[in-house]
């Protein structure tokens, strides 16, 4: 199988190449420290298998899945098991190692990349989608406790890096996620995103500027693209 | 306090001393950066970043074999995370240890 290596970190780069070197069935191709780099390759060869880390800055392990429109066998490499629930969302993600990576548990995941049909897979169906979320609520994955937020008391979604800040009526969240996850598990009547930033309640809507909106005590900026949709949606006289 | 070790870093080598070397290269290299970005964005009072510069440290805490020290750098990461930084001088205190530990090798 023909591999590429995604990490910041290059020790993590270093010893999974290490790892690699030691089957011969593997063989890595490119070594990269942002996923950036490495779209710009899978652009231009085919590849079988990516270990991925999730924890990069500027654009993580999953927002580089979601720019795959056919995604190869992905390992997920990560010092952090909480991503789990999370990493199950995609069938192209075979395995989660956690680090530091036993040679033994590596060895599992790339027998089990193997025994994997090498039909490209693509992403997740909406039913495996809804394994976060229940009725009205969606639970979210902090400090490795699922906790329940009430959905209809959402008002804002901010993207603030690798995390987002989810506000409601009762309390404010900061989850690691990103903007285009949470998005998908929100039902649409209810909510908008209308910024790369930031997703609202549009019945949390108490005015509306021209490049903006206001919602408790926050002002939203409101893309030129978004505005025809967040008028659209408004029960306008 | 637990000190650190090589015993992960050979299980990965098989012998191999030229991959050890490497590895440890990379780390006095990688370490020294990450350690003083780590301060910055603390003193800066900039948590969120401050988390993710732990979840960094953490990765090389455990390859040096800290176990310990390891779940306390798990638990400041998500302290962080939520805006408490009690853990802060018990989490030095590990990169104090590892600073020393590599000035030596």
């Amino acid at each position: 199988m023909n591999c590429i290596i995604i990490d910041d970190e290059a020790t993590a780069r270093a010893i999974i190449s290490q790892l690699c070197s030691s089957l011969k069935s593997l063989q890595v191709l490119e070594e990269f420290s942002n996923a950036i780099q490495a779209i710009k390759f899978l652009n231009q060869n085919e590849i079988d298998l990516i270990f991925l880390d999730i924890h990069m800055p500027d654009f993580t392990g999953f927002d580089f899945i979601e720019t795959l429109k056919n995604p190869p066998k992905i390992i997920l490499t990560t010092s952090d098991a909480n991503f789990a629930i999370q990493a199950f969302e995609y069938e192209c993600i075979v395995d989660y190692l956690v680090k530091p990576i036993a040679p033994e548990r590596f060895q599992k995941a790339i027998q089990k990349a193997d025994s994997i049909s090498n039909t490209k897979v693509v992403e997740s169906s909406n039913s495996d989608k809804e394994v976060a979320t229940s009725g009205n609520d969606l639970y979210v994955n902090i400090a490795r406790r699922l906790i329940k937020i009430n959905i209809p008391s959402i008002y804002l979604v901010e993207a603030k890096g690798v995390y987002i800040l989810v506000k409601t009526e009762e309390k404010n969240y900061t989850v690691h996620s990103t903007l285009k996850k949470i998005e998908d598990k929100l039902p649409e009547d209810l909510f908008l995103k209308v910024h790369r930033s930031f997703i609202i309640n549009i019945k949390k809507i108490i005015d509306i500027e021209d490049n903006s909106v206001l919602i408790k005590k926050d002002v939203i900026p409101v893309s030129r693209s978004n505005r025809p949709e967040l008028m659209k949606r408004l029960n306008l006289l | 306090m637990e000190q650190p070790n090589l015993s992960y870093i050979q299980s990965m080598s098989r012998g191999d001393q030229a991959f050890e070397q490497k590895i440890l290269d990379i780390i006095k290299k990688e370490f020294p950066e990450e350690k003083k970005i780590y301060f910055n964005n603390l003193k800066k009072h900039d948590y969120k970043l401050t988390a993710e510069n732990v979840h960094k440290l953490k990765h090389k805490i455990s390859i040096l074999g800290l176990e310990k020290s390891y779940a306390v750098a798990v638990a400041f990461e998500n302290n962080l995370i939520e805006g408490n930084t009690s853990l802060h001088q018990e989490f030095e205190s590990i990169l104090n240890i590892i600073t020393n530990y590599l000035q030596q090798l």
